[in-house]
């Protein structure tokens, strides 16, 4: 069962070789023998996983299933799911029973995937390695002295161990794509537009995109059948015609120009990473596809374009989170402004409340033109030279982070330190761009190695057409854990 | 020293769309304590806006209005500070690009007329209530308000008294309901007006320190708050005194204003793009459909009113005060200027020759038409208006309809009826006690026409008041008056005072 | 330029987080050190730019102005800190 993709899984279901609820039940039984150790969820509910799983069983026996009802999935706790708890990893929620779904949630439960859980990830998901979350750092299924890498690390970590056989997650700076790497398994993160942000917990509003994690490009494929689609509650949603993501899997890769934007390969790229990316155009290119180089010259400014902006936003985006109409309220306070200050003193872990006052400062009176308004034109930038390179390249590909993962503990001291772990992921969010990690090796250390693919807006389907052909080729996304297994 | 005031307005006007301006939920008022507050509203994590079209077209309507320019793109950006009635801790609002800028409203100020330029009107949204009563020394919060729909409407400097400022926020008023994009109620706060208010030297050009009167929900408390507020300022500048920037309130049982915050207090609301919302654009044929779609407006219906029935400008802009009004008024003169046209004929027999009847007619039809909507407009924006609102009732609810008082003007001027009977009729009309001619017919209020009948009363009241006659023939002209009241009050009011003028005169040469 | 600690303390206030010296002097640093990672977008020539403020180039969609949500209070209240007579409850604000 562990090994089993999403479509062999589906199929199974189908021939009634397993029920939704067995299915459920043997994955609900390997998170309680794994997850005290990994800590990849912050909630679990078998009642109520087994009930949704129940639910399915009865659609599958009515003819009713669609290709992955029965299938369950892990949601980070990122998405408000009706009557589950929902924290953002922050005690600022930590007792936020959601009272309505997210759209992403709903998209699930009409496909009739149960729920497994809701899985930690970093506090509203500031954070690169998951050490932030209120409720304790998640480890690394590789191991557990190293960091899952960050936001989505408890659904990289649960895929991983394969505590869930996919996952969704979010994507603000890298939030799917660097745990991904970090956990060697495949995440994309969709053009902006393409999955609703209705119900998904608000970090930076122009840049977070939900998307799916699981170990094969194929299973992402699938499951990005299921939460894309227009939502009129989302003004930012695209409305555009359903694709069918798995269309191109097969395709075969000939004539496939694949950009090697010069600045992913340059200093501050461990040297185990590069070997293992140059690796992989070598497989990329007996598979038919040729290279071409490209540069992204303005990419070197997306950390500082990101870190005046998704503050800016997030620090709007967190004032609602008050003590006034749900979650935390500090227990004593003098008035209305100690209230304040007080519960979100006490709601909001360190990384959060330094991203709101970064926020709050280039934002207050007097900044604004000489950081947001020029990050903002230096986004434009960044995106113009993405539009640039694609007119040479079909797909982009470079390492998903610098190095592979690091210890707890680590770099949770430096803020600047960790933040340059996004280097490379950053300029796609900011572009608006659709991107992928899959993995593509293992350091000495035997810990996974990530290779990361950005194409051009809506090439969703070209990139896991190259995904897939790599992974057809290749087995890493198919290791798991020793030890775990 | 000669002191000037300066005043500019900022009107939060409350949009009369059925659903909250990014939601979907009522904006009804009056219902239970948070019952029209949804997830959105409330600002529960990872909920988002989306624009209603409705509160965008009230804001082009508005645009078209006052001849401003529509920004054909227009953004919605976020104004943070926290505040239990501000769930989101920031307000959507327009801060660079709002939707309409520029335009202009006409006002009249006695006898004089003034133009009042705007500096621009952007949409937003409202924020919802704190209830002050005690919850064991807690606020509570009702939200039902909050996303309601606003068009913040922003006037430049340019009122020099607290008359002007109220003649504008009237003919706002007045404009807003007109379009029917506001019901104007300001008891429930749909209508709600901020002052920003200073004085300086008479013949200064820099303006002074000026101080931001907040919430001024009455025409009453807007002038008495100014009132207050500039002599306050010049005491103070005379006695040697600064004026400091700051937000006040105005204490209407006090009578005064006083300070709620000062510019050190002062936000650093941090505005921004709201990320949530796409810049919006308005599409020509939308604006063109708008712009067919609105009523004649005020201005060019009391220039209308003017030239057609000759209304003077007061009773133009009277009977302009709201559409409402403006209806009854021209339902009314319609009615009174259909002339009858066996009257015509009657009268064109009588008088012309074959040649002349076809012209006469049309000109006599004219004058009659013109007289009788000359009364109509007089009784409307007279005794009508004083009865409304002496009844603190607004036209709508008028017991009299507009036929009914077109009917009473067609009886004064074919001299049925004197002014003072037109009262009486007036009265009955108000009670509802039926249609004109019937309530001349049953309360006997015909005016005499018949001279027999009068010459009668003439001889009477000359033969019982000698003295009078005595005293008129020595040159006494006072006493001719006494003969005449004499002769209206044997008739009861009835007899026609020219008639009554005329026989006397006759009877005693 | 770098934050002073008043820097420190006025965006606190402003962003309305309880922060005390001792924490105020450790946030200064660290937000310097951003600070330093963010001087570098500075020295960029960005006339001419637009800014981009969405990852796509498209308009506002306009919703039909109609009553879409019902009376939820009473499920959005049940998580709510303080609350009486369907009211949510504050310290006292003072006006």
């Amino acid at each position: 069962m562990p090994d089993a993709s999403l479509s062999a899984l589906a199929a199974q279901l189908a021939a009634k070789q397993v029920s939704s609820r067995e299915l459920a039940q043997q994955y609900l039984d390997r998170i309680a023998t794994l997850n005290p150790a990994i800590n990849a969820f912050i909630t679990v509910d078998a009642e109520r996983t087994l009930l949704e799983a129940a639910a399915a069983d009865a659609l599958i026996a009515a003819g009713n299933a669609g290709p992955l009802t029965g299938v369950p999935i892990a949601h980070k706790d990122i998405f408000c799911t009706d009557g589950w708890l929902t924290t953002c990893g922050s005690k600022i929620l930590h007792n936020f029973v959601a009272p309505y779904d997210a759209h992403v949630i709903q998209c699930f439960k009409a496909a009739g995937m149960p729920s497994l859980g809701k899985t930690n990830m970093d506090e509203f998901a500031m954070g690169s390695s998951n050490e932030t979350s209120y409720f304790g750092a998640v480890k690394n299924p590789w191991n557990p002295a190293y960091v899952p890498g960050g936001s989505s690390g408890g659904a990289a970590a649960c895929v991983a161990a394969r505590m869930a056989p996919a996952a969704t997650g979010t994507d603000t700076g890298g939030s799917i794509r660097q745990p991904a790497a970090l956990c060697g398994i495949t995440g994309l993160k969709p053009t902006y537009g393409l999955v609703s942000r209705y119900g998904m917990i608000a970090f930076a509003s122009s840049l977070d995109q939900a998307g799916p994690m699981a170990p094969s490009a194929e299973d992402c494929a699938l499951l990005l059948n299921v939460m894309t689609g227009f939502d009129p509650k989302d003004s930012t949603s695209l409305d555009r015609e359903k694709e069918d993501y798995t269309r191109d899997l097969d395709k075969p890769l000939t004539g496939l120009r694949v950009g090697l934007p010069r600045e992913f390969f340059a200093e501050g790229l461990n040297n185990e990473v590069a070997a293992a990316v140059d690796a992989a155009v070598e497989e990329l290119k007996k598979l038919g596809a040729t290279t071409v180089e490209i540069s992204l010259a303005n990419s070197k400014l997306a950390i500082p374009v990101y870190y005046v902006l998704a503050p800016a936003e997030a620090s709007s985006n967190l004032s609602r989170f008050d003590g006034v109409r749900y979650g935390y309220r500090a227990p004593e306070y003098t008035d209305l402004n100690d209230m304040y200050s007080k519960t979100r003193a006490q709601g909001f872990g360190a990384e959060v409340k330094r991203r709101i006052l970064i926020g709050a400062y280039v934002l207050s009176h007097g900044y604004y033109d000489a950081y947001y308004l020029q990050a903002q034109k230096i986004r434009r930038l960044i995106a113009d030279d993405f539009n640039e390179a694609f007119k040479s390249c079909d797909v982009i590909l470079g390492p998903t982070a610098p190095g592979t993962a690091f210890k707890l503990g680590e770099k949770s001291d430096d803020p600047v330190e960790m933040y340059l772990n996004d280097l490379y992921t950053i300029p796609a969010n900011l572009a608006g761009l659709p991107g992928m990690s899959l993995p593509c090796g293992f350091d000495a250390k035997g810990l996974p190695i990530g290779l990361q693919l950005v194409g051009n807006y809506f090439s969703e389907a070209k990139m896991l057409n190259v995904a897939h052909q790599y992974q057809r080729a290749t087995d890493w996304h198919s290791r798991q854990p020793e030890g775990l297994k | 020293m000669k002191w000037e005031t300066v005043i500019g307005l900022e009107v939060h006007t409350q949009l009369a769309t059925k659903s909250k301006i990014f939601s979907g939920s009522s904006t009804a008022f009056g219902a239970a304590p948070n019952t029209q507050a949804s997830a959105v509203d409330i600002a529960l994590p990872g909920v988002l806006p989306v624009l209603n079209k409705g509160a965008v077209e009230c804001a082009i309507k508005f645009g078209l209005a006052i001849g401003a320019t529509l920004n054909r793109v227009n953004v919605f950006d976020r104004k943070n500070y926290f505040y239990p009635d501000l769930p989101k801790g920031y307000q959507i609002s327009q801060l660079a690009k709002p939707i309409v800028e520029g335009g202009a409203l006409r006002i009249q100020v006695g006898d004089s007329e003034k133009v009042v330029h705007l500096t621009r009107a952007h949409l937003e949204e409202d924020a919802g209530k704190s209830l002050h009563e005690d919850f064991h020394g807690m606020t509570g919060i009702d939200l039902n308000r909050a996303g309601t729909p606003l068009l913040e409407i922003v006037s430049e400097p340019e009122m020099r008294s607290s008359a002007e400022a109220v003649a504008y926020a009237r003919a706002l008023h007045t404009l807003v309901t007109w379009i029917g994009i506001c019901d104007g109620n300001m008891q429930e706060g749909s209508f709600r007006v901020d002052a920003n208010v200073s004085v300086r030297p008479a013949g200064q050009k820099e303006f002074g320190t000026r101080r931001e009167i907040k919430n001024l929900n009455s025409f009453r408390f807007l002038q008495q708050a100014i009132d207050y507020e500039v002599r306050w300022q010049i005491e103070t500048l005379e006695d040697g005194g600064r004026i400091e920037q700051a937000t006040v309130l105005f204490d209407p049982d006090r009578g005064e204003t006083r300070m709620m915050r000062s510019k050190e207090e002062a936000h650093d609301y941090r505005y921004f793009p709201d990320p949530d919302l796409l810049p919006v654009r308005l599409d020509e044929p939308w604006i063109e459909a708008v712009r067919a779609a609105l009523p004649e407006l005020p201005e060019a219906m009391r220039a209308r009113f003017i030239s057609d029935y000759s209304a003077t400008p007061e009773q133009a802009s009277i009977a302009t005060s709201s559409l409402a009004f403006a209806k009854y008024f021209e339902s009314a003169a319609l009615h009174a200027a259909d002339v009858d046209s066996e009257l015509v004929g009657k009268i064109v027999n009588r008088m012309f020759s074959p040649e002349e009847k076809e012209l006469a007619a049309g000109f006599i039809a004219r004058d009659v038409a013109r007289a009788r909507i000359k009364l109509t407009c007089n009784w409307l924006t007279g005794e009508l208006l004083a009865w409304l609102n002496k009844a603190e009732t607004a036209i709508e609810n008028c017991p009299i309809p507009s036929r009914s008082l077109a009917q009473l003007a067609i009886r004064i001027e074919d001299g049925t009826l004197s002014g003072k009977l037109a009262k009486q009729v007036f009265e009955g009309l108000w009670e509802g006690a039926g249609e004109v001619d019937a309530i001349i017919e049953a309360r006997g209020l015909k005016q005499m026409s018949d001279s027999g009948e009068l010459e009668k009363i003439v001889d009477e009241v000359l033969a019982a008041n000698p003295k009078s006659v005595e005293e008129f023939r020595a040159g006494k002209d006072k006493a001719f008056n006494a003969l005449v009241g004499q002769v209206m009050k044997a008739s009861r009011g009835k007899a026609n005072p020219a008639q009554v003028n005329d026989l006397l005169k006759t009877k005693l040469q | 330029m770098s934050l002073t600690q008043d820097d420190v303390k006025r965006i606190a206030r402003l962003a309305r987080i309880e922060t005390s010296d001792a924490e105020a002097l450790a946030t200064q640093a660290q937000l310097n050190s951003i600070f330093g990672l963010i001087a570098t977008m500075q020295a960029v020539d960005t006339r001419g730019i637009a800014p981009m403020a969405h990852a796509q180039e498209v308009y506002q969609r306009l919703r039909e102005d109609a009553v879409t949500e019902t009376d939820r209070h009473a499920a959005f209240q049940a998580v709510a800190p303080a609350v009486e007579n369907g009211l949510y409850l504050v310290p006292k604000v003072i006006e």
